[in-house]
């Protein structure tokens, strides 16, 4: 099947990563062996799968939402690049 | 002391004060001294926590005090699980200077239970590969042949057991990567039912599929380190409520009258010759020993890797989103707006693996192609898991070879898809959230082949009697290194 460089570059910029241009023709050419591969996901036949698609464990896991305090507060803040005080520093994006 | 004393034997000798933690843990740190600048399993060694961990134990028993089941048992961590204040690099240059604010529940479990914790051991970036090739670091080395890999995901955790640097380690599976380096490196690895062993501090790959397992050089062992790790935990909202069984009780249960299935698609001409036939020599060996055998079917066995190869990259495209630069790791600067900064950050510090496959995760959850991957992955992955369903009400466990083929070389596999295709026999259990162990069958020009045995949710007991008779009946390889082995690395490193 195979996918365009265009497809990559709107791919990357979905996924935030910037690509060389010899990255971007590698992954042209790796996703497009790739998605080959998985033509055969078109012949699956999926009838009579309704209600089967169950996740492997049980949904019904929701406790008390009781906050706790964290008491690692400075050692989760150490590492930010950049902080203020008790707050992570970002560009201003506004 | 030799080295090659277990873990089980460790916690014994410790726990009755016959033994020092102190000097059981010298002894390894000697090892790894020596054989690791060969090898490369650890990216970081922690002695000094480890000989005041080690002390503190020796002080506590000689004072009386009682230790527990894993009473001065030196153990490895996979780098990308928690923790506190120790570095978790996940293998990946993006989390430079990242320190765990707070411990896994694993490792809050191996220090309830008085293990000593020895350091952190290399992967594949965040857990992304089959070879451990693609850390960010180095690449880890086979201990039975150091011109080849170890295996991945977990291969420093494999390798350090496997050369005696460490009696067990942890390493995650996602499709098989506690088992394929287990395989590799004739050890044992276990990947348990999904929801059996907490993930709190593991560093998230694909929600779905991973779990923490064990490495270990005897099946004993795995038993050992599972009943410590495993267990509900209140935080990890997947984490199972049931109760442990006995799992050392099942070690001795022996396999008479167990029914041991050869689903056919795995036997098909995918896997090496030596390794089909050391495989079925492991099982023929059992059935001696009174288990009955048949072939069975797992048709949907033929999308696993394509429904594999999208379901894990789409949740790592999700998970990984979190890595821009902000609350950890490299900061961009320079770009003209904060998304930019995302994308240099991002753009550096992943390595080529892990972009390949936050593209092509991005790739199939983007509109106009989400039904086409991504639901029809997961179809694939619900008729791949009735398969399973069905053949557990014939069979107690299937038995296949854990990989086609031996560890290969380095380079030998540089093409991304020739790298999935290795995960095979693997993927299936992470894709139906059953559980698996890799046992070591034999060796073949002298690299170790592993058997994997397979059963239903929450039967790893299943697991243990049939890997714990395997091991009686064929004794495992005398791990290279080993004292009075006679046999150093066939090859010295290039």
């Amino acid at each position: 099947m195979g996918i365009s460089i265009d497809i990559v570059r709107k791919v990357a910029r979905l996924a935030r990563l910037t690509l060389t241009a010899d990255e971007a023709a590698l992954y042209q050419s790796q996703l497009g062996t790739v998605l080959d591969h998985m033509a055969d996901l078109s012949s699956v036949d999926a009838a009579g799968l309704a209600g089967t698609l169950a996740a492997p464990v049980p949904a019904d896991v929701l406790r008390e939402d009781s906050p706790e305090p964290f008491e690692a507060r400075e050692e989760l803040l150490a590492n930010a690049p950049e902080r203020e005080g008790s707050y992570f520093k970002v560009r201003k994006v506004l | 002391m030799s080295p090659d004393l277990s873990a089980s034997g460790i916690a014994a000798g410790v726990g009755a004060g016959r033994l020092s933690a102190a000097e059981v843990l010298e002894t390894r740190l000697a090892r790894i001294r020596e054989l690791d600048p060969r090898i490369r399993a650890f990216l970081k060694v922690h002695e000094d926590s480890a000989r005041c961990r080690a002390r503190a134990l020796d002080e506590r028993r000689a004072a009386g005090g009682r230790l527990g089941r894993l009473a001065g048992v030196p153990i490895a961590l996979k780098d990308n699980i928690h923790a506190r204040g120790w570095e978790t690099t996940c293998g990946s240059k993006i989390l430079q200077g990242f320190r765990a604010p707070f411990d896994s529940e694993v490792v809050e479990r191996l220090m309830r239970e008085d293990a000593v914790l020895v350091g952190k051991t290399n992967l594949d970036e965040f857990a992304m590969g089959s070879s451990t090739e693609n850390s960010a670091f180095f690449p880890t080395a086979n201990p039975w042949d150091l011109d080849r890999v170890p295996g991945g995901s977990s291969g420093g955790s494999a390798a350090a057991v496997a050369s005696g640097m460490v009696p067990a380690a942890l390493g995650s599976d996602t499709g098989g990567s506690v088992r394929q380096p287990a395989g590799f490196c004739g050890v044992v690895g276990v990947k348990p039912t999904y929801g059996l062993v907490s993930r709190r501090g593991l560093v998230a790959f694909a929600s779905s599929l991973d779990q923490i397992g064990p490495l270990t050089a005897t099946v004993e062992d795995a038993a050992l380190m599972l009943s410590v790790a495993g267990g509900h935990d209140p935080k990890d909202s997947t984490s199972s409520p049931r109760p442990l069984p006995d799992y050392a009780g099942s070690l001795s249960g022996g396999v008479r009258g167990l029914r041991i299935g050869l689903p056919r698609e795995y036997f098909t001409g995918g896997a090496h010759p030596e390794t089909e036939k050391l495989v079925r020599e492991g099982v023929a060996s059992l059935e001696r020993l009174g288990a009955s055998v048949v072939e069975v079917s797992l048709p949907h066995t033929k999308h696993a890797i394509s429904a594999y190869y999208v379901i894990a990259p789409c949740e790592a495209s999700s998970n990984l989103a979190r890595f821009d630069g902000v609350r950890y790791g490299v900061r961009a600067r320079g770009g003209l707006s904060l998304e930019e900064d995302y994308a240099v950050a991002r753009g550096s510090g992943f390595g080529p693996e892990v972009k390949r496959r936050v593209m092509l995760g991005t790739y199939a959850l983007s509109a106009g192609y989400y039904d086409a991957y991504y639901g029809r992955a997961q179809k694939a992955r619900a008729l791949i898991r009735r398969d399973f369903e069905d053949v557990f009400g014939k069979v107690d466990v299937l038995a296949t070879p854990t990989s086609p083929a031996t560890a290969f070389r380095f380079n030998e596999k540089a093409e991304p898809m020739a790298m999935y295709l290795a995960d095979i026999f693997t993927i299936t259990a992470n894709l139906a959230g059953i559980p698996g162990i890799s046992v070591p069958c034999g060796l073949t020009q002298g690299l170790p082949v592993g058997l994997q045995f397979l059963a239903d949710s929450f039967r790893e007991d299943l697991l243990f009697r049939s890997a714990a008779a395997l091991e009686r009946e064929r004794p495992f390889p005398v791990f290279p290194f080993a004292e009075g082995a006679g046999q150093g690395p066939r090859h010295e490193p290039a």
